[in-house]
């Protein structure tokens, strides 16, 4: 559990989260509720997706390739005790434990759309505090122009990394304006619960006006670079993922259109009438447009 | 009942397990069951049996000519009409529950999304084979009829194609298809008649 150390965590986390011999299994911790400072619909009060579809249709390769094998595989694996490694063009760097992370930083539920690449979405209320926030602690140097981060490698729990599927471990990485942008939140939660390990446990990204593989998952390490970083899928198939992703209906996928996308959300048949517009920058071009002014969209997909 | 022979009588029950996948996917669209993405669900299930059933079809010559069991021939017509039958329903789903309000995107789909071209280019081409399927059609086309039909391997390997390019990192599975393509095309090849064989297709029913 994230526990203790970070004060705005819920009760019921009990003492041991503070012991570094934390490894009790999921199944028995007390309550993985989290208690949350304030909470902002993003999503226009869009019907939200339910809990059960949000954390059993998942893209986290790590544990398999299908949507289902998330959920299904991901139980072996300790998302406590956690630490995440803070590198790069900083004047703090090191090692830091997720109650070292969370500390200061006050939870706030952002109810969010979450547009896949593959043309679906859900609109999901996560609990997490801005990214801003947790890298200014780490004062970033001017030449800092990017962060890079990278997800947990452990085979051993991860039965997907056993197939060469991605070019293991996961990485993605924002622009420092991007990353430094109110909307992006570092979550800790989802539905006023701790992350399921199917969702990243125990900490991700959230940038809801891209693609969600720029959401990337239990991540270990936070890297202030001066040059854009590589990023997973961009590595695999630049012309398919580019490194912004930004959510756009004007650039299709070369394998999906992107205009429209299939929402899933509330509960119910719900067999029917699911496709809705895709907007520009997922809904949020309000907020982030300003971020690409003078770009070509097009070519920086 | 009475039927002519075994085969005859067997098949009935093979029509009905043709017809169970989509007995399935139909419970579980009225119950609910088809799980986070109902869409994705019908989808992938309507593809892959459409795949599965065009092989099977393709298997028939194969299996006849490496176990001298050529009867089997009189089960091809029905895995044939069975492989169109689950391509166009995928079709239909693809069209009427997928696209749904924006179904005439279909056309820039099959424009300009390879997977998309490809899958409807292999169902188009089903069309002439299944209305070329009776046994009047086969008397009248003679041994063009023959030649037409082989368009079933071009076919197939369309959807495999389809399979392939549709699928975002893990190709496996696609990849077992395509194998089970090629199999079958070497089969094919070495299963060639010899000159002694019968060639025609009235023959071939009759054995
Ligand atoms: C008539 C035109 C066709 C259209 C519009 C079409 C459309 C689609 C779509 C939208 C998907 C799901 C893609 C995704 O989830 O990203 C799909 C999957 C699939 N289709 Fe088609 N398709 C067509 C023809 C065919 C044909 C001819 C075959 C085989 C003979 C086929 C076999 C499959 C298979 C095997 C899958 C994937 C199933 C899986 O992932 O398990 N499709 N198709």
């Amino acid at each position: 559990m994230l526990g203790l150390g970070a004060a705005a965590l819920a009760t019921g986390c009990g003492s041991e989260a503070a012991s570094p011999q934390a490894t009790a299994p999921q199944a028995k911790l007390p309550d993985k509720s989290l208690a949350v400072a304030r909470h902002v619909d993003d999503a226009n009060g869009e019907a939200q997706t339910t809990y059960t579809d949000a954390t059993h249709y998942n893209n986290f390769y790590e544990f398999g390739a299908n949507k289902s094998d998330p959920a299904a595989r991901s139980g072996r694996f300790a998302a406590h005790p956690w630490s995440v490694e803070i590198a790069g063009l900083a004047e703090k760097t090191g090692r830091f434990t997720l109650e070292d992370i969370l500390k200061n930083h006050a939870l706030e539920e952002r109810v969010y759309r979450m547009r896949c690449v593959e043309a679906w979405s859900m609109v999901i209320p996560w609990v997490g505090f801005p990214l801003a926030g947790l890298l200014d602690r780490f004062k970033p140097l001017a030449s800092a122009k990017y962060v890079a981060f990278t997800t947990v490698e452990r085979p051993a729990q991860m039965p997907g990394m056993a197939d060469r599927i991605l070019d293991w471990p996961y990485r993605e990485g924002l622009r420092m304006d991007e990353a430094m942008h109110p909307l992006t939140l570092l979550a800790v939660g989802m539905y006023g619960r701790e992350l399921p390990n199917q969702n990243g446990a125990p900490l991700r990204l959230i940038v809801p006006w891209k693609y969600g593989f720029k959401g990337i998952k239990s991540i270990v390490k936070i890297e202030f670079v001066e040059s854009m970083p590589r990023t997973t899928w961009n590595v695999m198939a630049p012309d398919e993922y580019g490194f912004y992703a930004n959510v756009n209906p004007a650039v299709d996928h070369p394998r999906w259109s992107q205009k429209t996308e299939r929402r899933i959300a509330g509960t119910g048949f719900n067999l029917f009438g699911n496709r809705i517009e895709t907007l520009p920058f997922n809904g949020y071009a309000e907020q982030v447009a300003h971020l690409y002014a003078g770009m070509d969209l097009h070519k920086y997909f | 009942m009475v039927f002519r022979d075994r085969i005859a009588a067997t098949k009935p029950l093979v029509f009905v397990l043709c017809l169970l996948p989509f007995a399935h996917l139909v419970w579980d669209a009225m119950h609910g069951t088809l799980g986070t993405d109902p869409v994705a669900q019908l989808e992938h299930r309507s593809g892959d049996w459409a795949l599965r059933l065009l092989l099977a079809t393709l298997a028939i010559t194969p299996l006849r000519r490496f176990t001298g069991w050529h009867r089997a021939v009189r089960f091809r017509r029905m895995l044939g009409l069975f492989a169109f039958f689950y391509v166009s329903v995928h079709l239909l789903i693809y069209l009427f529950v997928d696209l749904g309000g924006y179904w005439a995107d279909i056309f820039e789909q099959i424009a300009k999304k390879p997977y998309i071209t490809v899958g409807f280019a292999a169902w188009l081409l089903l069309i002439p084979l299944a209305l070329t399927s009776t046994q009047g059609a086969m008397r009248r086309l003679g041994r063009h009829w023959q030649r037409l039909h082989r368009l079933a391997y071009l076919i197939a390997l369309l959807g495999v194609l389809h399979y392939y390019w549709l699928v975002k990192a893990d190709h496996r599975e696609p990849i077992l298809y395509l194998c089970a393509w090629i199999a079958l095309m070497l089969a094919r090849l070495r299963a060639r008649p010899r000159a002694d064989a019968p060639r025609s297709n009235a023959a071939r029913l009759r054995t």
